[in-house]
C-alpha cells in the first residue's frame, strides 16, 4: 500500500479520529492532554507524515495534512489543534531546515522516533506579537543558551521537543530574531501560567519559564522573519482553519441528524429546525471553499519566496483566518438554534456546548483585531485582487 | 533619490538606529524595521516621488535594503542616473 496516497490517510485519520472522539468529552471537561488521540497519531505514523521521504516520512502536501486536521476536529478539536500545531512546526523545519545536517537528522528522528513538535512564540511583555522577541539566545563555544518567559506553550510538558524563538543575539534589535530547536533532555520548564480555559482545554497552553541549552548548530539557519512569512503564518492560517472546519462540520452534522430524527417522526411536515440547516449548509460551504482556496493559493505560490513574502499573499491568508474564524461561529450559532434545549445540554447526541466553547478560540488565537489591523495596513498599498480566477 | 529615500525612513521607519548608521545594503528588517513602518515609508516613498508600486514589487525583497529600495525606485522611475 502507498501510505502517502489520501485514501490510506484519511483511513488513517479515521482511525486517530475514533480515539479522540471516545475521550473527547473527558479531555475537555479535565482540562487534560488527549493522550490517547496523540498515541493513536504515533501509532498510524501521522506525525511525520510532512517529513521528506527520503528521511523518513512522506512528503505530505498541505492539503492533505488539512484533511487530516479537519477529520481529527470533527472528533475532538483539541487534539486536532495539538496536531496541527505540531505540523506547523514540522513546516518550519521541512522548509527552512533542509539544507542543514543537524535538522536534516532531527527530521528523520521525528519519523523514527513520532516525535512531537511545540512552539514557544509568544513571550511576556511582548504584547502578543511574536514577531518581537525580548529574549535574546547566548552563542559561545559552540553551545546556545537560552530563557524565555513563555506565557505560552501548548502541551509543552508533553512534547518531545520545543521550537523557540528569541532574539539573535545580545545587542539584535527586536525583531532580528531566530528559531531554534530544544529537545526534551536539553530544557526545563517551570510552569507560571495554568490554562484553564473556556475552550480547546486539552491543549493544555500553560505558561513557563524555559531554560535550555544545546549545540548551536540546532538554531534553524534561516531569520525567523523569513520562517514566519514563508511558512509559518501561511501553514498556522490553512491548518487551523482545516481544524476549525472540522468543528462546524460536526456542529452541522448533529444538527443535521436532529431535523432528519424529526422529520421521521412526522412525515409530511417541514420540522422547524430545516431552513436553518439549509443557511447553514450554505455557510458550511462558503467556509470550505474558503479553506480549499487558501490551500490552493499555498500551494501554487510555495515554490515561489517573492509571492510567498508578497503582500498580496499575506492578505489572502489574513482574509482566511478571518473569513473562518467568524463562519464557524455562526454555524455552530445555527446548529444550536436547530437542536435546542438537546444542543445546549451536554450528554445528549445533539450537544453542542464543547463545538461551541472550542470555536471560540478561533478569532483569538492571533487575535483577528491584530490581523484586520495589519491587512489595514497592507491594504494602504496593497490593491486588493480583484478577478474571479486570479 | 538615495539621500531622499534616507530621509524618508529617518522619518517613517521607526527603527531603533539611527539611519545613518546604516550601510546601503544592510539588512532593514534585521535592524529592527517593522511590517508596519514598511508599509509607511512605501507610502511615503508614493508621495515623494509621485509613483504607485505595482503588486508583484510589494515584497519584502523590495524593501529589504536602502540599496534595494533605491533600485526599485528608480526601476519605476526610470531614473537610474539620478541614484547618486
Amino acid at each position: 500500500m502507498n501510505m502517502s496516497t489520501g485514501a490510506g490517510l484519511a483511513e488513517r485519520a479515521a482511525r486517530v479520529a475514533a480515539v479522540a472522539e471516545a475521550h473527547a468529552d473527558d479531555v475537555d471537561a479535565k482540562g487534560r492532554f488527549p493522550q490517547e488521540a496523540v498515541d493513536a497519531m504515533r501509532a498510524e505514523r501521522l506525525l511525520s507524515i510532512q517529513i521528506a521521504v527520503e528521511l523518513g516520512g512522506e512528503g505530505a502536501s498541505i492539503a492533505e495534512i488539512a484533511e487530516v486536521c479537519s477529520i481529527l476536529g470533527q472528533s475532538c478539536a483539541a487534539a486536532a489543534m495539538v496536531f496541527a500545531m505540531h505540523q506547523i512546526k514540522a513546516s518550519s523545519l521541512v522548509s527552512h531546515g533542509a539544507d542543514a545536517a543537524w535538522h536534516r537528522a532531527f527530521m528523520r528522528r521525528i519519523a523514527d522516533e513520532q516525535l512531537l513538535l511545540a512552539s514557544a512564540t509568544t513571550e511576556g511583555g511582548i504584547g502578543g506579537n511574536l514577531r518581537n522577541s525580548i529574549c535574546a539566545i547566548e552563542v559561545e563555544g559552540g553551545r546556545c543558551r537560552l530563557e524565555k518567559d513563555a506565557t505560552v506553550i501548548s502541551y509543552g510538558a508533553n512534547a518531545d521537543a520545543i521550537l523557540i524563538t528569541s532574539r539573535s543575539h545580545a545587542e539584535a534589535a527586536s525583531t532580528d530574531q531566530v528559531m531554534t530547536v530544544f529537545t526534551k533532555d536539553q530544557y526545563t520548564l517551570e510552569r507560571t501560567h495554568v490554562w484553564d480555559t473556556l475552550g480547546m482545554r486539552g491543549t493544555c497552553s500553560d505558561g513557563y519559564l524555559f531554560k535550555g541549552e544545546a549545540p548551536a548548530e540546532q538554531i534553524l539557519p534561516k531569520p525567523f522573519a523569513e520562517i514566519a512569512a514563508q511558512s509559518m503564518l501561511a501553514t498556522s492560517h490553512l491548518l487551523w482553519s482545516a481544524v476549525w472546519y472540522g468543528i462546524a462540520v460536526n456542529a452541522f452534522a448533529r444538527a443535521q441528524a436532529f431535523v432528519r430524527a424529526a422529520a421521521r417522526k412526522a412525515p409530511g411536515q417541514t420540522p422547524p429546525g430545516a431552513l436553518r440547516l439549509a443557511e447553514a449548509s450554505s455557510l458550511l460551504q462558503l467556509l470550505k471553499s474558503n479553506v480549499v482556496a487558501g490551500l490552493n493559493a499555498f500551494e501554487a505560490a510555495k515554490t515561489d519566496q517573492d509571492v510567498l513574502s508578497s503582500m498580496g499573499f499575506a492578505v489572502a491568508m489574513n482574509n482566511l483566518k478571518i473569513g473562518s474564524s467568524e463562519t464557524i461561529l455562526t454555524i455552530i450559532n445555527h446548529a444550536m438554534l436547530i437542536c435546542g434545549i438537546m444542543g445546549y445540554k451536554n450528554g445528549t447526541p445533539y450537544s453542542l456546548g464543547r463545538h461551541l466553547r472550542d470555536a471560540h478560540s478561533a478569532q483569538l488565537m492571533i487575535s483577528n483585531d491584530r490581523i484586520l489591523g495589519n491587512t489595514s495596513n497592507l491594504l494602504l498599498v496593497h490593491k486588493q485582487d480583484t478577478s474571479l480566477l486570479g | 533619490m538615495k539621500q531622499k529615500i534616507r530621509e524618508l525612513l529617518a522619518k517613517h521607519g521607526g527603527l531603533p538606529v539611527a539611519v545613518d548608521q546604516i550601510a546601503d545594503d544592510q539588512d532593514l528588517y534585521a535592524a529592527g524595521l517593522s511590517s508596519f513602518a514598511s508599509v509607511q515609508i512605501m507610502l511615503a516613498i508614493e508621495e515623494a516621488f509621485d509613483l504607485e508600486f505595482p503588486d508583484n514589487l510589494l515584497n519584502r525583497k523590495s524593501f529589504q535594503s536602502i540599496a534595494t529600495i533605491t533600485r526599485t525606485v528608480e526601476g519605476l522611475t526610470g531614473n537610474a542616473e539620478a541614484a547618486e
